[in-house]
């Protein structure tokens, strides 16, 4: 096709022999040069795996391969040292997951709010600040974590994660006993459907509120010994992670365009059918880029974790138990690489690199899967 | 990795050793070693070169493992070292034909420290042992109220900890439910916020919590003096050979003995030697 059309504008223009030439190599420059710039940051991303490869396989060649992978005894200065990082990746694992809970939900809420609800003004005032989040340093969240956050949980930790619990599950609940009372009324004849509805809606709201209230007071009773622990790290970092979602999510929401929202609007759809059938399904490859985003901010953050997840080498009990502390990969990179290959002989050093390259692989792996959806979608959308 | 870095800063001292001759007859004082005896070395730097400004002393800190290799090769004036040599290490300088020579700067003492509101006032050594290795984790197995032990621990790589180590936990294990915190700072911080915690800290930072007795023994400068206190050590400087008088390197390494020299000490939040 190049040829064709380069083919036509010699024909048309009648350019010379020379003058030809010349355009071809400045073509070949140009686009050589353009090039070179592109790979760097390729190259950039290929020497940083390269280089933390290289100090990561000695650990590894060392057949610490199983122990580092299955144990949970992470005493890298103990003599002898034992390796066991398993204990060290759900912490991070667990961390992130924590974090995404709070983001995603929080911020896709946000995005849709400013994108579609709120009117253009408000969001011309509202988004910058969202933003702003992303504008303080990661160690003033730290300190945050750790002088108020950490006390304030170890005070009044039942009560806050009472009310929390309340705040976040009574409108869920709500709105699923209306479509739940909706659904059964449909099947009665239409002159009973309001008393069916009433009635189903009274039972199942006495039951959720029963539910509610026990949950509540459980929690309420809860004792948090130490307030550095995987649930403080994780609102932490998944406040820190929301602009990255709310920003990302947004401008999603807005690339579909009116068309969309027009033609769902002219078929006679809700503002509510608009939005959760038609916007959100549209934008779904730009959410979960956004999502995917704000894991990779979450699980490289490493000052807030190191200052608010208490840093304990274990696995919860039970695993899924958010109020004990645990310590992260990058805690862990950050906070043993200051003596490490001096102290306790080099495997200390390289297994930090062994950590690294974990991360990264695993950075690596979330990308493609990213990629991989948001190309289905496309085809989907398509 | 090792060897690198000790090519390194062998080059370097080399190169350095090459630039004072080629500028004259300025002094040099290579020091490097432990990062716990490392402020003082820092500080007492900082004093004798404002004294003395033809005298260039250059601190390091990477370890107390370096400042012996360092003084066993030859690479540096002065290592300096938070536990004394090991016998292997003297045979290796022995070998090479060295003589390190050991000064006591300071002292330096660890205190356990609890919340204020804490009843618990005395801990054995033993009962010290046994919450950092997890055995106890309640306060009430040790007279206290029934109140899970929160146990905060310095970061492995610091000196504080390597003491602790040594002198408490000795070959055990650290329970895996302890914290870490990266500064004697951070630890009071930490300690002195959470009811149930108890963290080990230098005895310059025992301010705002509250320090046991370890054995009945009062965590005070007097006691770590007299050696009574059981969780305290001497810092090191080793040379090779006796420094011989009216030398810049004498005097550096003398400074401990001065009266300026044990308020640079105090001011680190270590104990001068009397």
């Amino acid at each position: 096709m190049r040829t064709g059309m380069m083919n036509s504008a010699k024909s048309s223009l009648m350019l010379s022999r020379s003058a030809n030439r010349n355009q071809r190599l400045t073509r070949w420059f140009g686009e050589g040069f353009l090039l070179v710039v592109t790979s760097l940051s390729m190259l950039a991303v290929l020497f940083i795996l390269i280089f933390i490869a290289r100090d990561a396989l000695p650990f590894f060649s060392w057949t610490h391969f199983k122990e580092f992978f299955v144990s949970t005894a992470w005493y890298p200065t103990q003599n002898p040292p034992s390796f066991g990082a398993l204990s060290i990746l759900f912490g991070s694992l667990l961390v992130t997951l924590g974090a995404a809970l709070v983001a995603i939900p929080l911020g896709l809420t946000a995005a849709v709010c400013l994108s579609d609800v709120l009117p253009f003004r408000v969001r011309q005032t509202v988004k910058p600040v969202v933003e702003m989040l992303a504008a303080i340093p990661s160690v003033a969240y730290g300190f945050f974590a750790l002088i108020v956050f950490a006390p304030a949980l170890q005070e009044h930790g039942g009560p806050m994660l009472a009310w929390a619990f309340w705040l976040v599950v009574t409108p869920f609940l709500a709105l699923t006993l209306l479509v739940l009372a909706d659904l059964a009324a449909a099947r009665f004849a239409e002159n009973r459907q309001s008393l069916v509805r009433g009635l189903v809606f009274a039972l199942l709201g006495a039951m959720a509120a029963w539910g509610l209230w026990k949950t509540g007071r459980r929690l309420h009773g809860l004792e948090i010994s130490s307030g550095t622990n995987a649930l403080n790290a994780a609102i932490i970092l998944g406040i820190m992670a929301l602009p990255t979602m709310v920003s990302v999510a947004e401008d999603a929401l807005q690339a579909i365009g009116r068309d969309l929202r027009m033609a769902s609007y002219a078929l006679g759809a809700t503002r509510a059918e608009t939005l959760v059938r038609v916007v959100i399904p549209a934008a779904a490859s730009g959410i979960l880029a956004a999502a995917i985003l704000a894991i990779m901010r979450a699980i490289g953050e490493t000052m807030v974790v190191w200052m608010a997840s208490g840093n304990a080498a274990r696995i919860p009990e039970p695993w899924y138990n958010l109020l004990e502390p645990v310590r992260t990969l990058t805690a862990t990179i950050a906070g043993d690489m200051g003596e490490a290959d001096q102290s306790a002989g080099s495997a200390h050093y390289h297994v930090l690199f062994a950590m690294a390259l974990v991360l990264l692989l695993f950075s690596l792996v979330c990308n493609m899967i990213s990629e991989r959806m948001i190309a289905r979608t496309r085809r989907r959308l398509r | 990795m090792q060897t690198q870095k000790q090519l390194l800063i062998a080059g370097l001292v080399a190169l350095t050793v090459a630039a004072a001759q080629a500028a004259g007859d300025a002094k040099k004082i290579v020091v490097d070693g432990s990062t716990t005896v490392g402020p003082i070395a820092k500080a007492f730097a900082e004093y004798y070169m404002k004294a003395h400004p033809d005298v260039n002393i250059t601190v390091s800190e990477s370890g107390s493992g370096n400042g012996a290799k360092g003084i066993i090769n030859g690479s540096i004036d002065v290592g300096t070292m938070s536990r004394a040599m090991k016998t292997e290490e003297l045979d290796a300088a022995k070998g090479k034909k060295r003589n390190p020579v050991q000064h006591i700067v300071a002292f330096d003492g660890i205190a356990a420290v609890v919340h204020p509101s804490n009843p618990v006032k005395n801990l054995s050594k033993d009962q010290l042992r046994d919450i950092y290795t997890g055995e106890i984790n309640n306060w009430k197995k040790v007279g206290g109220p029934d109140l899970k032990i929160v146990v905060i621990s310095r970061d492995t790589n610091s000196g504080t900890y390597e003491t602790f180590q040594e002198k408490v936990t000795k070959s055990e294990r650290v329970t895996d439910r302890a914290e870490y915190v990266g500064s004697n700072g951070a630890v009071r911080q930490r300690v002195q916020s959470t009811p149930g915690a108890i963290g080990y800290v230098g005895l310059a930072f025992t301010e705002g919590v509250k320090a046991l007795t370890v054995n009945e023994i009062e965590a005070t400068t007097d006691n770590v003096i007299s050696k009574k206190y059981p969780i305290s050590r001497g810092l090191f400087m080793y040379t090779d050979g006796a420094p011989a008088a009216g030398t810049a390197l004498a005097d550096y390494v003398g400074l401990y003995k001065t009266a300026d020299g044990k308020k640079l000490v105090g001011d680190q939040g270590y104990v001068p030697v009397q």
